[in-house]
């Protein structure tokens, strides 16, 4: 089938792969890192554009599961991933206090916004406080949609009606039990309200009849970390890949990048980095 | 091994304690999957009659759709009913999305060429030397179906079963037109993929416990009728 000529042709197009490949960074003995992250950094492209970098750099294969930070939390906590990057920081907390982790550092935040039909038929617009802004949702009866997925997402949703000391039970408190733009998306089509990293609604602002009705309240932020898996706890991790990550992801080149990521897009960056900032800057205990 | 473990003896529990969200999942999924079932026979006993018995130009064309319509993926199927019942949708002014109804319609649209599909085969295995027969004792058109419906009972029911089968069991088109809004629109399938997202495994095997036991005692019915009065042989 082939002439001398092409299986010549043939083995030194081989021989030139090999010697690229190998001219590579050595590869890491165990290149596969699992990550578990939330559905919100997935959704909004940022691991789309840090991932890549990552592993052209070291050689690492990043395999990332987006799920809702409890999940990703138990896949932590039973070793069925190596390094997470989450934003639930009281249960992170209480992850570290477990010795489910080895090493936690801040990544970044970005925003919560509570969204809605440009119609507005509760009146939150520009109400000074998250708080407020709940409260008349719930004396309206106008539709909210929960993640009701126990996402961080959810758990600061439901942690903001609990500050705001307002029940969220009625016909008009409604849980999609699904990820941020499946729920924007059911807001969206109810012409309904609900709680939103800023990140997923500009991401698909497009796709959705909702806008920003409340922002800027400091209980709204939404932080995120990066933890390592304790290897104490399940010595089977891939320890250098997720220590790898973890300083990648707190890096300056890295964070320079985080901070302009959505920038040409949105005109106004989806994350800001927080590597240098400690927990208690950002108001977290 | 221990997670199992734990999941399996914590679904018992949840499974004996019963709970009335799991219940009202449970009977909402009942509901939606059987109308959808029901509405199917209602639209693919007809149709799989006319294709099995009918002789017209284009027979082979459409029952090559509907036999590629019976492997058609509910996430298709999810996304093209999202698509009509969206507010922006031709159908938007319905406000279906998100409703019960909504998933009624995905799974029709499921289970209904699985039922046409299977109807034109269980017709076609009867004997054809039977519809002269019973034309020639004079039965009338209508009557002589009746009969041919009556004779292919087993895989008429076993079509039924099959079609019930492919919608109690789809989660891509509930989640995707139906939301998985709780107290609304969650069905156990939607509620397993929630569980397993959030961690509950206990939960969600006890979820699919319950999927199964009632795949089971719809089946086990449906046989019961089936094999009831079974045609005898030599009768």
């Amino acid at each position: 089938m082939f002439g001398n000529k092409n299986l010549f042709k043939i083995f030194a197009l081989v021989a030139l792969l090999a010697v690229l490949l190998a001219g590579c960074k050595p590869a890491p003995k165990n290149p596969n890192i699992i990550l578990a992250t939330t559905t919100s950094t997935q959704d909004s492209g940022l691991l789309d554009v840090l991932i890549p970098i990552f592993e052209e750099d070291t050689g690492y294969v990043v395999q990332t599961v987006a799920v809702g930070t409890g999940e990703a939390l138990k896949m932590g906590e039973q070793g069925n991933a190596d390094v997470l990057l989450v934003h639930a920081p009281a249960s992170e907390v209480t992850f570290m206090d477990n010795g489910f982790g080895s090493e936690r550092y801040l990544v970044m935040h970005n925003d919560f916004i509570i969204v809605g039909p440009p119609a507005d038929p509760a009146g939150i617009r520009g109400a000074a406080t998250a708080a407020e802004a709940l409260g008349k949702i719930a004396t309206a009866g106008a539709i909210f949609i929960s993640r009701g997925d126990d996402s961080g997402t959810h758990k600061a949703e439901l942690k903001l009606w609990k500050t705001a000391g307002v029940a969220h039970e009625g016909e008009w408190y409604q849980e999609s039990g699904q990820g941020m733009g499946a729920t924007l998306t059911i807001a969206s089509e109810k012409g309904a309200y609900t709680l939103t990293d800023r990140a997923t609604y500009l991401a698909n602002k497009a796709n959705y009849a909702l806008e920003i009705l409340v922002e800027g309240d400091t209980v709204l932020l939404n932080v995120y970390h990066v933890i390592v898996v304790n290897p104490e706890k399940w010595p089977e991790i891939n320890l250098a890949g997720a220590q790898a990550f973890a300083q990648f992801m707190i890096d300056a080149d890295t964070q320079a990048k985080i901070g302009e990521f959505g920038v040409d897009k949105y005109g106004q960056p989806l994350f800001y980095p927080d590597a240098d900032k400690t927990d208690a800057d950002l108001g977290l205990p | 091994m221990q997670t199992i473990w734990d999941g399996i003896v914590q679904a018992i529990q949840l499974l004996l304690q019963g709970n009335p969200e799991m219940l009202q999942i449970t009977l909402l999924s009942l509901g939606v999957s059987g109308l959808a079932t029901a509405v199917s026979l209602l639209f693919g006993l007809p149709l799989g009659t006319w294709l099995a018995l009918g002789r017209f130009p284009g027979r082979q064309f459409v029952l090559s759709l509907v036999n590629t319509g019976m492997a058609l993926p509910p996430v298709v199927v999810g996304l093209w009913v999202s698509i009509f019942l969206w507010r922006s949708g031709p159908l938007g002014d319905l406000r279906l999305i998100y409703t019960p109804t909504a998933i009624v319609i995905a799974q029709v649209v499921i289970a209904a060429p699985v039922v046409t599909g299977l109807t034109v085969s269980a017709l076609q295995q009867l004997d054809p030397r039977l519809r002269l027969q019973l034309l020639g004792l004079g039965a009338s058109r209508w009557q002589m179906t009746a009969a041919l419906w009556r004779e292919a009972r087993l895989p008429l029911l076993a079509a039924l079963m099959a079609g019930f089968g492919s919608v109690i069991s789809e989660v891509g088109a509930s989640m995707m037109v139906g939301g998985n809004i709780r107290h609304h629109t969650r069905v156990l399938t939607t509620a397993i993929v929630l569980e397993t997202n959030k961690g509950n495994f206990g939960l969600a095997i006890a979820l699919g416990l319950l999927l199964l036991l009632i795949a089971y005692l719809v089946n086990m019915f449906l046989t019961w009728v089936q094999q009831k009065n079974r045609p005898q042989r030599g009768q």
